[in-house]
């Protein structure tokens, strides 16, 4: 039990990093693969800030009184991830509409076929 | 949606709070949660909101194209120049303690032009994103004849 | 002065880029990444020379002193592979103008250009970088540049090739990252060389080989490691053809450099290869790639799919070098990151001559008929640099090769120097393939008789020259080659 109740932010994350994963893997949908990307990313996320508080630390502004500080930097790597997911998002869609009006469907098997066909 | 009073009304009331909002983000990310990433996404969240509501051409009237893709640059080339002006004072790159006489009043005043530069690219970069994709909109519609098999 | 050249080497690409975005001229954007390109081929060389005087170079940006702040270092490894980047990059960038010209709109290009600056200031920070988390900014870097690159080539398969691409490559990067934050979370830092230190000290190893999975897996994704390497054919196939000449020679090379830092600076090499199976597994990976992919290529009738799938097979044996673990072994991987980016460099150079004369469609091995009679010194380059794919003594490919079944017949590897002759064989029929149609075969009708524009034509003949050079010459390759593999395991042995 402790097992399950002291680490449940790592049974998130892993959860999310398999939804996330499988949601790649195994979608047909260009826009579905895309929201599985974003779900693993979210589970990135989410090792790096659950281990940064501390028990009984508080928040890292230099204050009179306190001792022990939570850490700032996974909030500061976790930003720059959450940032390059947010850029990595944009390119998807972009290339998902571009597809689109090249193709004419987002499904991946459509695109394939019409692939082989074409050549 | 132009057309309806209640949401004219509200946007034109609410833009300039966000902007505000904006702005305070920008500058408390020092002590609370903020800093350049943040507060250019709700800036350009306000312009998005006014582009929803009164049109695309009305939103590219407000920020011009041309304007957003300087604004794009010119924050990466303020980050870069921060770390330059770093060099040029005797210090590495990106070096804030030489910015000034004293060394922690420098470490201030590096970060908040650095992030001012992060502000600024993020915004441009937002409303760049938000004006490219309503902008095929029209385009896609045309393509669309079969209806929806996603 | 050489400290703040380390971080020029990265600044200058960097900063290229957003002025070529507020100039929005086609031509001061080639001219700029011209110059850049140039520029850190310069910074590159002046680095190498320092550190083979000197030793290692350690820069502190923000002058925050290691491991509380981001440490650029460079060191006799890193040297190399900035050469290889810049150089490449030296190469391709002033003949991209026909290229892109031909296939970007004219009021994009210099968006194309702005993206090319970028994807050259990521590569050249992952080289140069010795913080972990650091590493992870300048792989997206490159890697979204990348993507956006792919995706304008000529054919509408383009678009899906660089979706693939972005897909698999994102998930390494994640994968890398979920790594780097298990080893800080055991570690309590990002900088590479406090972390080797701290990992020794590590309590519960669990963590420490489940971020060795992760950071394996992650850059196995972006280097085409099979069975990872299914996005390379089609990115390679589709990009335009600057764009895979300058791909082919530096984003797995690059790749390469991150596993084998990690390897030997951070991981301990003697747990690595001694309690875990790493070299066996290497070892099996990089023969099954060495011969499947040479045995596709064979039965591709695209001539750029064919020499993506050759790459698959020559990235397998830089691999199969780090698997087999000793001097010989991986001078020879090390040597063949320089090796097998001029050859294929060149041969995606000549190719793109060809696309240009005769059309992209025209890129078949039926379509490249009588190719010696109609662009006869393009022809020549091909068969120079295929030779040296094949490694026939006399060329680069055969030196690295060579140095391989050393290292192999060190380790007692018997079926592992068959299986190099065996895929240097298929190889072999491949490149035939090629050259038959090339110099047997008529030319297809309708078709122009006009050799590849001079300028492309130089860097593709240069190139396919140099590898003849270097595999006379070997001083600088395997020398340089040398000196990186014993830096890495003089940590250890």
């Amino acid at each position: 039990m402790k097992l399950l109740a002291g680490h449940y932010s790592y049974w998130i994350a892993i959860l999310l990093m398999v939804a996330g994963l499988t949601m790649l893997i195994s979608r047909r949908n260009l826009l579905k693969k895309l929201i599985g990307l974003a779900i693993l990313q979210s589970s990135v996320y989410l090792v790096y800030i659950a281990p940064g508080k501390l028990i009984g630390g508080t928040a890292p502004i230099i204050a009179p009184g306190y001792t022990l500080y939570s850490n700032p930097l996974p909030h500061v790597l976790i930003l720059t991830a959450i940032v390059v997911g947010v850029a990595t998002l944009a390119l998807g869609l972009a290339l998902v509409v571009r597809i689109r009006e090249a193709y004419g469907s987002i499904e991946e098997d459509e695109i394939l076929a019409l692939d082989r066909a074409g050549e | 949606m132009s057309n309806d009073l209640i949401l004219r009304v509200i946007a034109k009331l609410l833009m300039p709070y966000m902007l505000v909002f904006a702005l305070y983000v920008q500058f408390h990310g020092d002590f609370g949660p903020g800093g350049g990433f943040q507060a250019g996404v709700i800036a350009a969240a306000a312009v998005v909101f006014y582009a929803i509501i009164f049109g695309l051409p009305a939103g590219r009237r407000l920020v011009p194209d041309r304007v957003v893709e300087a604004m794009l640059a010119v924050g990466v080339l303020l980050y870069a120049g921060v770390g330059l002006a770093g060099l040029a004072l005797g210090g590495n790159f990106l070096d804030y303690f030489v910015l000034d006489g004293d060394p922690v009043k420098g470490q201030l005043r590096g970060i908040f032009w650095v992030e001012a530069g992060v502000g600024l690219t993020v915004a441009g970069v937002m409303l760049k994103l938000f004006t490219m994709f309503a902008g095929r909109a029209g385009a896609d519609r045309g393509a669309d004849k079969g209806g929806d098999r996603g | 002065m050489a400290g703040h050249l380390a971080m020029l080497q990265v600044v200058l690409p960097l900063v290229a880029a957003p002025l070529i975005v507020l100039a929005r001229n086609a031509r001061f954007a080639w001219l700029a990444a011209t110059a850049v390109s140039y520029a850190c081929l310069a910074i590159a060389l002046r680095l190498a020379s320092h550190v083979a005087e000197a030793g290692t170079l350690s820069y502190a940006i923000g002058s925050w002193a290691a491991p509380w702040g981001i440490e650029y270092r460079v060191d006799p490894l890193s040297a190399f592979l900035l050469v290889l980047v810049s150089l490449t990059a030296a190469l391709v960038a002033p003949y991209a103008w026909r290229s892109i010209a031909a296939e970007v709109p004219a009021d994009r290009q210099y968006l194309a250009y702005a993206m090319y600056c970028l994807c050259l200031a990521g590569l050249l920070g992952m080289v140069v970088t010795g913080d972990a988390f650091n590493l992870f900014v300048f792989i997206e870097i490159s890697a979204l540049s990348t993507y956006v690159l792919i995706a304008l080539g000529p054919r509408r398969k383009a678009l899906v090739a660089a979706y693939q691409y972005m897909l698999m490559g994102t998930v390494g990067a994640t994968f890398y990252v979920i790594g780097v934050g298990l080893l800080y979370l055991m570690t309590g830092t990002l900088n590479m060389e406090d972390m080797a230190l701290r990992l020794r000290d590590a309590q519960d190893l669990r963590p420490v080989y489940a971020a060795l999975a992760f950071i394996t897996v992650g850059i196995g994704l972006k280097l085409a490691l099979f069975p990872l390497h299914q996005w390379l054919p089609d990115a390679y196939a589709e990009a335009p053809s600057m764009v895979t000449a300058f791909l082919a020679a530096t984003a797995t090379k690059v790749s390469v450099y991150v596993l084998l830092r990690f390897y030997y600076s951070v991981f301990d090499p003697d747990a690595l290869f001694g309690r875990l199976p790493t070299g066996a597994v290497f070892i099996a990976l990089s023969v099954a790639a060495m011969l499947f992919a040479s045995a596709a290529a064979v039965y591709e009738r695209d001539v750029k799919r064919l020499f993506a799938w050759s790459s698959v097979a020559q990235i397998g044996y830089i691999t199969l070098g780090i698997g087999i673990d000793n001097t010989s072994g991986l001078t020879g991987s090390l040597a063949h990151l320089l090796n097998h980016g001029i050859t294929k460099g060149a041969i995606f150079v000549l190719l793109g001559g060809v696309a240009l004369r005769c059309g992209a469609g025209k890129l078949t091995v039926d379509g490249l008929g009588g190719l010696a009679t109609r662009m006869p010194l393009t022809a020549f380059g091909l068969v120079i640099a295929g030779l040296s794919l094949i490694g026939i003594p006399g060329t680069a490919g055969f030196v690295t090769k060579w140095m391989l079944i050393q290292g192999a017949l060190e380790r007692g590897l018997w079926w592992v120097v068959a299986a190099i002759l065996a895929s240097s064989l298929i190889a072999a029929v491949y490149v035939w393939r090629v050259v038959e149609s090339a110099y047997l075969r008529p030319a297809p009708a309708g078709v122009s008789r006009a050799e590849t524009p001079i300028g492309m034509l130089a860097a593709g003949v240069a190139m396919a020259l140099l590898c003849v050079y270097f595999g006379f010459e070997t001083s600088f390759s395997i020398g340089g080659a040398r000196d990186a593999a014993d830096f890495l395991l003089r940590g250890t042995r």
